[in-house]
């Protein structure tokens, strides 16, 4: 008995060391961005409607209950940065970035940063703002640039969906396998949203590219 | 005596006004520098969950402030520990991935996508050349983890049997749903 007990104490331990953060996508995904305006919950990139153009979606803390959607806000200290390789090697050729101020989220970009990795600043000069649509609004408030870049941002649904709950048990050694049907646990929240369309010739791709998303926050 | 003095006053004039000229087009060609402002990296991500399921939580707050390109040499080990530990019995995958290639894709964590073709996570014929909002990225990964070599392995954990979002996206610009 008081073995058997050890032996789930033990399996347990291991269990949440590898998933004590395993919360879903990347919601909440590591201690120091929990709760915070930088925490990213996905990225998406994928045809538009005219699929000459690529789509780009940041979205950000996530689980937002509606109840809570309201008072969600950018914040004007975290910068959103779309980093995209078009020659293989993974470093960040282009990027795209998105700062808010003002009620307004400022875009620039797609443009070669004066620095890759982890420090960057603002590049170029803006090549289009967009309102912030607001929580409850008829329609998203969407702005398009004389290059053809689209933007969007604001909240939105999330459009992660994933039986998180029941994956915690399986972790946890409660239960072996998924239910059927299972159980979305994103159904009902809500995340803060970037979308950015592109022309696809403003990317330079020669057919691939790899895209990874940034938050960034102001040095003080 | 008095003309002089007139010439002298109108000489300080012109150099006052002058220096006040002076003065105001310096200021304007040369302002205090404004300093250029940075910012640094807090959250980063590529495909999904690759931070939550793969990365000790010893190590995530590290793999997000990491660039893709020093991630492999940092993060391989500890990826292959958590891929055998949750599943012990990994060979290959749907892929065809060895557990060591499986973690060398996945350890660069970048999203890889397509300029000129379909894009989609994995869709039985395209392999990692975007990621749509429907894409039941989940799935796909749970097959690749626990499916074996031709994804029947484990059926119990290849599906969570949440397949869909909860609201319809719209078919134009910006995509997502509105919210709840």
């Amino acid at each position: 008995m008081k073995q058997k007990k050890l032996a789930l104490i033990v399996l347990v331990a291991v269990a949440t060391s590898i998933g004590g953060f395993l919360l879903a996508s990347d919601h909440i995904d590591a201690p120091a961005v929990k709760n915070q305006t930088t925490d990213i919950t996905d990225l998406y990139v994928f045809n538009g409607s005219d699929t000459n153009n690529l789509v780009f979606v940041a979205n950000t803390q996530g689980l937002l209950a509606p109840s809570a959607t309201a008072a969600a806000a950018f914040d004007p200290n975290t910068l959103i940065q779309f980093n995209i390789d078009n020659n293989g090697d993974n470093v960040e050729d282009l990027v795209i970035q998105a700062i808010y101020a003002d009620g307004k989220m400022n875009f620039y970009g797609p443009v070669k940063p004066s620095t890759t990795g982890i420090r960057s600043k603002l590049e170029g000069d803006i090549i289009g703002s967009v309102a912030v649509t607001a929580y409850g609004a008829g329609s998203p408030v969407t702005y398009t640039t004389g290059s053809g870049i689209m933007v969007f941002a604001g909240p939105r649904d999330d459009p992660f969906f994933f039986d998180l709950d029941q994956y915690h048990a399986i972790i946890a050694g409660k239960a072996t396998g998924f239910n059927n049907p299972g159980k979305d646990a994103f159904a009902g929240t809500n995340v803060m949203s970037v979308v950015v369309e592109v022309p696809k010739k403003l990317l330079n791709s020669t057919g691939k590219i790899n895209v990874w998303l940034t938050t960034k926050k102001k040095e003080s | 005596m008095e003309k002089h003095y007139t010439v002298k006053f109108i000489a300080v004039s012109v150099l006052l006004t002058l220096g006040v000229i002076g003065c105001s087009k310096n200021n304007n060609h040369n302002p205090s520098p404004t300093p250029t402002i940075y910012y640094d990296q807090a959250d980063q991500v590529g495909r999904p969950a690759i931070n939550t399921v793969f990365i000790p939580a010893s190590g995530k707050d590290s793999f997000n402030t990491t660039s893709p390109s020093q991630m492999p040499s940092i993060f391989t080990n500890d990826m292959k520990t958590s891929l055998m530990s949750l599943n012990p019995g990994y060979t290959t995958n749907l892929l065809g991935l060895t557990a060591d290639q499986f973690i060398s894709v996945l350890s660069t964590d970048v999203l890889n996508a397509s300029t000129t073709g379909v894009t989609s996570f994995y869709n039985g014929t395209q392999v990692l050349t975007g990621r749509t909002l429907s894409d039941d990225v989940i799935d796909v990964e749970l097959t690749l983890l626990f499916g074996g070599p031709d994804g029947s392995a484990n059926p119990g954990l290849t599906s969570d049997h949440v397949n869909g979002n909860d609201k319809t996206f719209l078919t134009s610009f910006p995509y997502e749903a509105s919210p709840w």
